[in-house]
């Protein structure tokens, strides 16, 4: 379990984040939703320790992240796999470099081990036979799988995504969630996903985490997100003409 | 504002010089840079040494006009020149440009894609990781660089001695083996040493603290080059006077 706690980061003399508490559940997809510049991005960066908040605790299991320096932090990291909005495969490696390589700094595998790791992680994203490719040579639906076999060749406890369907066509973005949701529960891993898709949110939302202008402004599951009367979420959520239907068949 | 790039440089160099993960990783990205700087550059560095020479043997000529003095001179003046002065100098100044901007840019556009974030998230000191090997290469391969470079550019003097006509072959070479004195090349390797870690630390500094877009990976390229080549001409004042 992660548990973000009275979480304060400001850039000058914007403060984004507004003293947010929050508690991410293993086995369970909690998903961070907001307008542009609510802070969602910012907290995902603050748990994962690549900002450091001026105030506030992220909790793994108990153990404060945020006060840990560069060594202590380390067994935690190797426990994380994260996937990037724009996938952050290393260029210069092929496809089951980019797999290999945490198993390579980190474990005392074999050659063979490592190559049939990868053929695994390749197998569960649907891109076996993928290996020798470049990130260059692979479309965004490719490179977001890729990003999430690297994120699993470790067999991750915390998951942590950043927008996975950004730019993606309707039918990947889906095969994405679903892929998500089906890792999230063969690893029992505690997975937080940034996203603004609606149908991510109404389809994979176990926990749904609401910011708004910096603050926890709702949070709840998707079953309860369409019988919310909070304003801004409704705005947010419903907002087109389609959503706003389909709410009222709710 | 200089103190503040300055600090922050120092704390990169500290998180640099962090025990390594696992060195046999570290040890083939040290052999891949030491390929891509050492011979990777060789070419460019052989010409521009060699010409380099030739035209400061003819200019030497040019400029002893007196018969009073024997021009297996200008085989002296060239040696001394091109181990002391020219050849560390104008090969690092060459490097700062083209292993330079090829440092920031790839670092940088790491930090934009978002993969230098990757690499910490995974638990990996992606400054040791991605810097260390670089200022190991460089390191080791400038000074090899220098010492081709000197060669050629003694070798160049010859050619265009002979060529021209300022100076027979058998009166240069005299002059640059007469009272050869060999701490000027130690100089010129301190100098190199000093000059590949200049190069490539700073440009990896600019590199590595990108923020933006290509458009900003570009200009910290620039700076990059800039702030080298002004480093490299300070620490070429530096230790010329410590050492000479």
């Amino acid at each position: 379990m992660i548990e973000v706690q009275h979480i304060h980061k400001s850039f000058g003399d914007n403060h984004v984040l507004r003293g947010i508490d929050a508690q991410f559940e293993a086995g369970k997809i909690s998903l961070i939703i907001g307008g542009s510049g609510s802070g969602k991005s910012t907290l995902l960066k603050c748990m994962v320790g690549l900002h450091n908040p001026e105030q506030g605790k992220v909790l793994y299991q108990g153990e404060d992240f945020t006060r840990m320096n560069f060594e202590d932090r380390i067994p935690i990291r190797k426990e994380i796999g994260m996937l990037f909005q724009n996938s952050a495969l290393f260029d210069s490696m092929t496809v089951e470099q980019n797999i290999i390589f945490p198993l390579e700094m980190f474990t005392d595998m074999s050659r063979s081990e490592k190559v049939d790791r990868a053929n695994f992680c390749l197998e569960r994203v649907n891109l076996a036979g993928r290996n020798k490719l470049y990130p260059a040579e692979l479309s965004g639906g490719m490179k977001k799988r890729v990003g999430i076999a690297r994120a699993i060749s470790m067999s991750p406890k915390y998951l942590f995504v950043d927008e996975p369907n950004s730019g993606l066509d309707p039918e990947t973005a889906i095969l994405i969630d679903e892929l998500i949701s089906e890792l999230t529960e063969e690893y029992q891993c505690t997975t937080v996903v940034v996203t603004h898709d609606m149908n991510s949110v109404m389809g994979i939302g176990d926990y749904i985490l609401f910011l708004y202008k910096g603050q926890k402004w709702w949070e709840g599951s998707n079953k309860e997100i369409a019988h919310s009367d909070v304003q801004e979420l409704n705005n947010f959520v419903f907002a087109s003409p389609f959503m706003k239907v389909a709410k009222e068949r709710f | 504002m200089f103190f503040t790039y300055f600090g922050q440089y120092l704390l990169l160099l500290k998180s640099v010089f962090r025990r390594p993960e696992k060195w046999r990783i570290y040890w083939k990205e040290i052999i891949h840079e030491m390929n891509e700087i050492g011979v990777g550059s060789l070419g460019l560095i052989a010409i521009i040494s060699t010409f380099v020479g030739a035209v400061m043997t003819m200019q030497i000529a040019f400029q002893l006009v007196s018969d009073l003095i024997p021009t297996s001179v200008i085989g002296q003046i060239n040696r001394d020149s091109s181990i002391l002065e020219l050849s560390p100098t104008i090969t690092a100044l060459v490097l700062a440009g083209k292993v330079g901007s090829a440092i920031s840019s790839q670092i940088g556009s790491m930090r934009v894609t978002e993969q230098i974030d990757a690499l910490e998230i995974m638990g990996i000191n992606a400054p040791g990781y991605l810097i260390l090997p670089k200022i190991l290469a460089g390191i080791t391969m400038i000074p090899i660089l220098v010492v081709v470079s000197i060669f050629l550019a003694l070798t160049g003097g010859l050619a265009g001695g002979a060529l021209s006509g300022a100076v027979t072959p058998a009166d240069y070479i005299s002059g640059i083996t007469d009272g050869f004195i060999g701490y000027t090349v130690a100089v010129a390797l301190v100098k190199a040493f000093v000059f590949g870690f200049v190069i490539t630390s700073v440009s990896a500094f600019k590199g590595f603290y990108v923020r933006g877009g290509a458009l900003e990976v570009g200009q910290a390229s620039t700076r990059g080059v800039v702030i080298s080549c002004i480093s490299i001409l300070v620490m070429d004042y530096i230790v010329t006077a410590l050492m000479l």
